[in-house]
């Protein structure tokens, strides 16, 4: 992944302190992104978030209203002008497919070479090799009816790649897909994009499509970007409340950092066993904890790290087939903590349990919002 | 980032001028050529003296100072009332019966219904006069041979008989609408009543017809608007049976000498009422929360009438009887006899009304073919004109696209023989002196079925995902390659029936067409009028039938290309 790491020379595309504003709304404010040639990057985030608005200006059809968008340092997108769409060398992929239903599949991908003015061979023979890519060989001269959704995803997929588009735009592509499908799908997008290296803006609200497809993702909320990370570290090492939240369960724990110990309500944790050695933690900090990196025993023993254990009161549970959810309360605290165990693993509500902590995964979480 | 800080790379120069802004210029000229003109026309004519052009207000007074020119509105709007009434009592309960019950043979009756909405009204007059008129009319005869009575029963030429002829002609509208939000209402509205132990009767009248109220206003205050601007048939049986309404005073006022002037004052509060009526239209069906409550989804299972379905079916056949059956038999013996009242035999068969029509006379001939070159004239220019406004409006293309709309439905508003008054007025004396050229005729039917072509335009770009489009344009294509291969294409067979929405009222209009024919631009309408005024009813009818027998051709076309209910459809 570390290759990926975005360098300011040699960016695809770079999003400049990019405002969108209409009226009082502010739907995009003062964005910042660069994406280097051949990178996968998502926009997640909630419903209005200002993701496909971002999306949309990366590929012209909305005008930024501030900041500007660059494609391989040329300016492309200024608040008093814009490159139209059809001179961005891009190719997206709608919510809706928006595969033309009066052309056929072979036809719809062959649009965008015409536009190219390549020859009749040469289209047919760019056609017949991409429709094989996405498995829909034998059904280049049906029309978009006569497919199942499915299908036109994969006709969408293929006609946008088919230009080979210096930027792949994506935006929701699955949600219109039932779930066995949409899982089906996520691998696909991203078997095709190690395949053919396109540098590719995916916008989605869910988590899951943006891990499995991404080689970063960028979570956005109420416009702006909270963080941009791998997928592994946006989940280990949140940086932000919202991106903790968002992305899968978890619990916060404010705590008061000492020279030796990190104190929370009614317990400390050594600090050197923190993240690098505790270094960085300063005063008070909120730690995001996942439910999943706690763990449950009956009674202390020789294999646990002794100063991470904690007594608590199981006060809930729910049994959800792959996993417990517990609720537990460390004694004399107000803390509720969510905890997950393996199946196995069976208390009863209000048993005296140990959480043993594991301070290198809790991540401390900035307390205002800023990159 | 090498031209980052200049803020413009070469390939982004500003332009001075969008293409999409001198499309919204070209079609906001033409709006305000077909629309904004001749209404603006009128008013300032209205308030101007002809000879010096200064302002007053003697054309009023010259409008409104005859006593009996006052009491015409007063009758017209008795009228309209009284339609509007009749109308409804057609209309629904044949539409409940269609839409939520049992009822047999609907499709016909639907089919019948079709028949009367596309029956000129003038000619539905025509056949009611063969049919009604004082003794000589086929059924005061069968009256007066059954009994020996020794005059007829009914008289066409009468209040009531206007009023009946022009319901028959206008109560599709109420069921148009009725019919359309009968179907949407879910059955689990009703049986939510039925549980609660409410019986068949009190569900109907305190469940279903009070989710459609608001439908019925609405197709009411259509009817009642079309018939306060209704020319054709007062001129046929309100004049001879000297009932003066509003139309008919306008008419007069376009008699020598032209007082176009005065006839615009008199016009002014039609405007006023047709406007008024409209924004309670508005108003009314605005609050679509009713019916839709439910969207989609819901059963509508229909309801067992048992042996009263026959009574339903029995009352439908009424009504559509009096409305196409009879007036149509009537019209057909006219239209293949030589004299109508020699009645039923061999000898007064004949196909010579058609020949004559068709190949004797010349002027009857060209007559025809007018009518339908306008007509397609007409309606290519309104599609296309309301497809770019629609277009514009719908893709956001420009700012201020609300003025667009505005002058594009402001003749739904405005009465068409009001607008036809309007457009004498502005085009045809100079500076264009359009007076007597097929133009001038042309032009006023587009601005009159304007609204309809931009109301069934907007529908179908609505229904169309703008992502269709956008996919053009981000694969390389421009704006109008997007129009060219994928708008056109898939709006394709909804641009026929815009089309034929347009043409087929356009073969019949005639409250547009009285004011702006010239000598050499008539058209079928206003032959048919002089017809009557001479009596030639047999000639009348053989052109009626013709017209009629086209105007089927075609819709059973559009049947077969655009579906069932593309004429019934509610847009």
């Amino acid at each position: 992944m570390s290759k990926l790491q975005p360098d300011a020379g040699r960016s695809r595309l770079a999003l400049n302190g990019i405002s969108c504003v209409y009226g009082a709304f502010t739907a995009v404010d003062g964005l910042n992104l660069e994406i280097v040639p051949g990178e996968f990057v998502s926009l997640l985030g909630p419903s209005g978030c200002g993701k496909t608005t971002t999306l949309r200006m990366i590929a012209g059809f909305i005008r930024p209203t501030a900041g500007t968008i660059t494609m391989d340092g040329e300016v492309i997108s200024a608040p008093g002008a814009a490159l139209p769409p059809e001179r961005r060398q891009m190719s997206m992929i709608f919510q809706s497919y928006a595969i033309w239903p009066n052309m056929t599949v072979a036809e719809n991908v062959a649009f965008g070479l015409k536009l190219r003015h390549l020859g009749r061979e040469a289209i047919r023979a760019k056609v017949t090799e991409m429709l094989e890519t996405v498995k829909l060989g034998a059904l280049a001269d049906r029309y978009p009816a006569e497919l199942s959704g499915g299908q036109q995803q994969r006709v969408a997929l293929a006609r946008a790649m088919v230009i080979q588009p210096r930027v792949l735009l994506l935006d929701e592509p699955l949600s219109n897909l039932d779930a066995n499908l949409r899982e089906e799908m996520r691998f696909e997008i991203r078997r095709l994009h190690d395949a053919f290296h396109f540098t590719t803006v995916y916008v989605t609200h869910d988590q899951g499509e943006a891990m499995v497809t991404s080689d970063r993702i960028a979570v956005m909320n109420a416009g702006r970007i909270e963080q941009v990370d791998p997928p592994y570290l946006l989940y280990t090492r949140p940086r932000t409340r919202f991106v903790a939240g968002f992305i899968g369960r978890t619990n916060f724990m404010n705590g008061a950092c000492g020279a030796q110990h990190v104190t929370f309500d009614r317990f400390a944790l050594p600090r050197a066993m923190f993240a690098d050695g505790g270094a960085g933690l300063h005063g008070d900090v909120t730690f995001s904890v996942r439910p999943q990196s706690i763990a449950l025993h009956r009674a202390p023993a020789a294999a646990m790290r002794f100063g991470c254990l904690v007594a608590g009161r199981l006060l809930e549970r729910a049994f959800l087939g792959e996993t417990w959810d517990y609720v537990v309360a460390p004694e004399d605290s107000l803390l509720r903590l969510k905890v997950a165990a393996l199946p196995f693993q069976v208390f009863e509500v209000g048993e005296t349990v140990w959480l043993e902590f594991d301070p290198e995964q809790m991540a401390p979480i900035a307390r205002d919002v800023s990159v | 980032m090498s031209v980052a800080g200049s803020g413009h790379a070469p390939g982004i120069a500003r332009r001075r001028v969008q293409p999409a802004t001198w499309a919204w210029l070209a079609v906001f000229a033409a709006l305000v050529f077909l629309v904004a003109a001749p209404v603006a026309r009128l008013l300032v004519s209205s308030i101007q003296d002809t000879e010096t052009g200064a302002f007053t207000w003697h054309n009023y007074a010259i409008a409104y100072g005859p006593a009996r020119n006052y009491a015409a509105l007063g009758t017209s709007l008795l009228y309209a009332a009284e339609v509007t009434v009749v109308s409804a009592i057609f209309a629904v309960p044949i539409a409940w019966g269609v839409a939520r019950t049992d009822m047999p043979a609907k499709s016909l009756i639907r089919a019948l219904i079709l028949g009367a909405f596309i029956t000129p009204p003038y000619l539905g007059a025509i056949g009611w006069i063969l049919l009604a008129g004082p003794n000589a009319g086929w059924l005061n005869q069968a009256w007066m041979a059954l009994t020996g009575a020794p005059h007829g029963l009914v008289d066409i030429y009468s209040f009531g008989g206007l009023v009946l002829v022009t319901a028959l002609y206008a109560f599709p509208y109420i069921f148009v609408f009725t019919a359309d939000a009968l179907e949407r209402v879910s059955s689990e509205m009703e049986e939510a009543a039925r549980i609660l132990g409410s019986g068949t009767l009190r569900t109907i009248l305190r469940v279903t017809l009070p989710l459609v109220t608001p439908a019925i206003l609405g197709g009411a205050i259509v009817v009642f608007l079309d018939t306060v601007a209704l020319f054709g048939t007062p001129a046929i049986i309100a004049l001879p049976a000297r009932i003066k309404v509003m139309t008919l005073v306008l008419w007069e006022f376009f008699e020598f000498p032209v007082r176009a002037e005065a006839a615009a004052a008199y016009a002014v509060p039609l405007i006023l009422i047709t406007v008024a009526l409209f924004a309670a239209q508005r108003a009314i069906l605005g609050r679509r929360g009713y019916v839709a409550l439910t969207g989609k989804g819901g059963s509508r299972a229909e309801l067992r009438l048992g042996a009263w379905r026959w009574a339903m079916f029995g009352y439908g056949l009424l009504v559509v009887g009096l409305a196409v059956i009879l007036p149509f038999a009537a019209l057909a013996q006219a239209a293949f006899s030589h004299a109508w009242g020699r009645g039923f035999s061999w000898d007064n068969l004949t196909l010579g009304n058609f020949r004559y029509l068709l190949f004797t006379d010349p002027a009857a001939r060209l007559t025809i073919i007018h009518s339908f070159v306008y007509s397609a004239a007409t309606a290519f220019i309104a599609v296309a004109l309301a497809l770019a406004i629609a277009y514009i409006v719908s893709r956001r293309l420009t700012r201020r696209t609300g003025i667009l709309t505005a002058l594009c439905m402001a003749p739904l508003v405005i009465p068409g023989i009001v607008l036809a008054i309007g457009f004498y007025a502005a085009w045809a004396p100079p500076p264009l002196a359009l007076y007597g050229t097929a133009a001038l005729l042309v032009l006023g039917y587009t601005a009159r079925f304007l609204p309809i072509a931009y109301t069934s335009c907007m529908a179908s770009l609505r229904s169309l995902n703008p992502e269709m489009e956008e996919a053009v344009r981000i694969l390389g294509g421009s704006q109008l390659r997007a129009i060219g291969s994928v708008v056109v294409p898939l709006l394709k067979t909804s641009l026929v029936g815009t089309w034929l929405l347009v043409f087929i009222p356009a073969t019949r209009e005639l409250s547009t067409a009285i004011f702006l024919v010239g000598a050499k631009t008539r058209v079928i309408s206003v032959m048919m009028l002089d017809l009557s005024e001479n009596g030639s009813f047999e000639t009348l009818a053989a052109l009626g039938f013709f017209l009629l027998g086209v105007t089927v051709v075609i819709v059973l076309a559009g049947y077969k290309l655009l579906g069932r209910d593309f004429m019934l459809r509610r847009s």
